[in-house]
């Protein structure tokens, strides 16, 4: 090879030129791909429809769940529908927390809960819990404490079992740090114990987050006469079909909603964990 | 300047401790019968090869570990559970300064739960103490940091405050300054040092570091390897206040280097012993 020819070899290695990226390699990178999908999603639902390619009274035009969706927020009803529904999703999930991070506490701390509670809670917890709200209803009736006990007790589970891992890792030394400066069991509890274990616990609440927002749209279409879920149904069963798909949608909102709330409070509580742990965002 | 209240003498007195871990593949006996006295008051360091138990005494002497034989006396009173007299400082810093409290809630944790005379302290005055304290190990401007905000040798000094603003009787510390680089190690031991002179607790320090046992000491105890028993005890007889740059160029510091490194080192290492077994 000729002495230039080999130095602009050289040279060429040296500086890589840079070369235009084809739009299509840009474009499925982008942000814009996914959105840019569920466009045309829409645009294919609506042109389906349109054009008779798809008859079902069940698949409107997508512009009439448009239409059905911005009345249903114009004119207030959407709070009206929500209102219930957040009620009693709110008093189930937290009687959830509390009961199910006492619980998780008892278990984790004094093996004789732990002995005494386990058996019965493992064989419980399995069940899918839509499976009991007909046993809820024989016993609580059809209002509102029956749908508020569902719910509590299907987010009881994953709360309780993420409390006890909690409590029973924490690390050996931070306990025996309040052994030798002689702290009281119950300050020892609420000073360490809870806040060591509060990422297991908040790892137990989000998973419980989804349950509790599931159970109550099943214990509003099962047995209510309020609430979003008892809307949807009541949409289907009356024809308003764009009703009900607007009321879908509106519950997907809503838990979006919900888990970016949860994000933020998660963020904010233990902040001092994600700035040690290499996980999250922060 | 940190005002004190009047202590009772508090002596050690440990009376033949024997540790004896029990595991699936046999017994380990990790102390073969520790008997030791410390005076009130004093610096005792505690050194010799690793994993030979020094770490266990310790926590035995803590009442955080239960011996299999064998009493820890302190002021005359049996330890068989965390005195309220004594406090430990591990050597694990990142997971004894609890990462969901701000440095001061920290420092503040052990004292405003202690009793002074049947009673605890109200709450303006316990801030007011711990404040002085983080002025005294030079963490004054970091009362509302976090602990992952700060470094190794800041944090160990925020378990060095939390522990003496409970003005202990004995403080004993466990390889504190292991996980921490030399120069930062060298400023710790000047304020252990400095704040021992003035509060004066009976300390006893584990470490590793024969010339950092030396430099601390009043006296260093020598361990030999596990099945641990006492080799020899070293009288520390340096000038006070040491230095960094002067005591460590005594001859006599030299001297008792060489007579503690020379103890640890003729016990026989893992590898000789098998090169032994081989060639025996």
């Amino acid at each position: 090879m000729s002495e230039t020819a080999s130095r602009q070899i050289v040279a060429d290695a040296a500086v890589p030129t840079a070369r235009p990226t084809p739009l299509l390699q840009r474009l499925g990178q982008s942000n814009l791909l996914g959105f840019g999908f569920l466009l045309l999603l829409l645009v294919l639902w609506e042109v389906s429809v349109r054009s008779g390619w798809i008859r079902s009274f069940g698949f409107p035009p997508f512009s009439a769940v448009v239409v059905a969706f911005w009345q249903f927020v114009v004119s207030g009803e959407v709070v009206q529908v929500l209102l219930p529904s957040l009620q009693r999703w709110v008093i189930g999930y937290a009687i959830a927390i509390v009961v199910g991070v006492a619980v998780g506490v008892l278990m984790g701390y004094f093996t004789f809960f732990y002995k005494l509670l386990e058996p019965v809670t493992e064989l419980i917890r399995p069940i899918p819990s839509p499976a009991y709200v007909p046993v809820a209803i024989i016993f609580l009736g059809i209002d509102d404490p029956m749908k508020i006990f569902v719910i509590a007790f299907a987010s009881f589970f994953p709360i309780m079992v993420n409390t006890f891992s909690g409590v029973r890792s924490i690390d050996a030394v931070q306990m025996n740090t309040a052994r030798t400066f002689g702290i009281p069991r119950l300050t020892t509890m609420w000073h360490v114990v809870l806040p060591a274990a509060s990422p297991y616990i908040f790892a137990g609440m989000r998973i419980s987050l989804a349950l509790s927002l599931i159970l109550t749209i099943i214990a509003e279409m099962i047995a209510g006469n309020s609430g979003i879920g008892y809307y949807i149904l009541l949409a289907q069963r009356s024809f308003r079909v764009g009703e009900m798909y607007a009321g879908i949608i509106i519950l997907g909102l809503l838990g979006y909603a919900l888990n970016r709330l949860f994000l933020v409070v998660e963020h904010w509580v233990l902040k001092w964990h994600f700035a040690t742990t290499g996980g999250g965002t922060g | 300047m940190v005002a004190f209240e009047p202590r009772a003498n508090a002596s050690l007195q440990l009376r033949d401790v024997r540790k004896v871990y029990q595991a699936d593949h046999g017994s380990l006996e990790a102390l073969a019968g520790i008997t030791l006295d410390v005076a009130a008051r004093s610096f005792t360091s505690v050194v010799g090869p690793s994993g030979c138990g020094k770490s266990t005494l310790l926590q035995i002497i803590a009442g955080l570990v239960p011996a299999t034989s064998g009493r820890v006396l302190l002021d005359d009173t049996v330890v068989t559970a965390p005195p309220p007299g004594a406090i430990y400082v591990f050597q694990q810093y990142t997971k004894s300064i609890y990462p969901w409290k701000t440095v001061l809630a920290n420092v503040e944790f052990g004292i405003a739960h202690r009793r002074f005379d049947g009673r605890y302290l109200p709450r303006a005055e316990v801030q007011r103490r711990c404040r002085e304290m983080l002025e005294l190990v030079r963490l004054g401007d970091f009362a509302h940091y976090y602990p992952y905000q700060l470094s190794g040798g800041m944090q160990q000094r925020v378990a060095l405050a939390r522990a003496l603003v409970c003005h202990p009787q004995v403080l004993l510390m466990d390889e504190p300054f292991s996980a921490v680089d030399a120069l930062t190690r060298s400023e710790l031991q000047d304020l252990v040092l400095q704040l021992w002179s003035d509060m004066r607790p009976t300390v006893v320090f584990v470490t590793h570091d024969i010339e950092e046992a030396i430099y601390l000491s009043e006296q260093v105890v020598v361990l030999t390897r596990a099945p641990a028993r006492i080799s020899q005890i070293v009288t520390v007889d340096l000038p006070q206040p040491r230095t960094q740059l002067e005591t460590r160029e005594q001859p006599m510091y030299l001297e008792y280097r060489r007579r503690i490194l020379e103890d640890i080192r003729s016990e026989p290492h893992g590898l000789e012993k098998l090169a032994g077994a081989t060639a025996g």
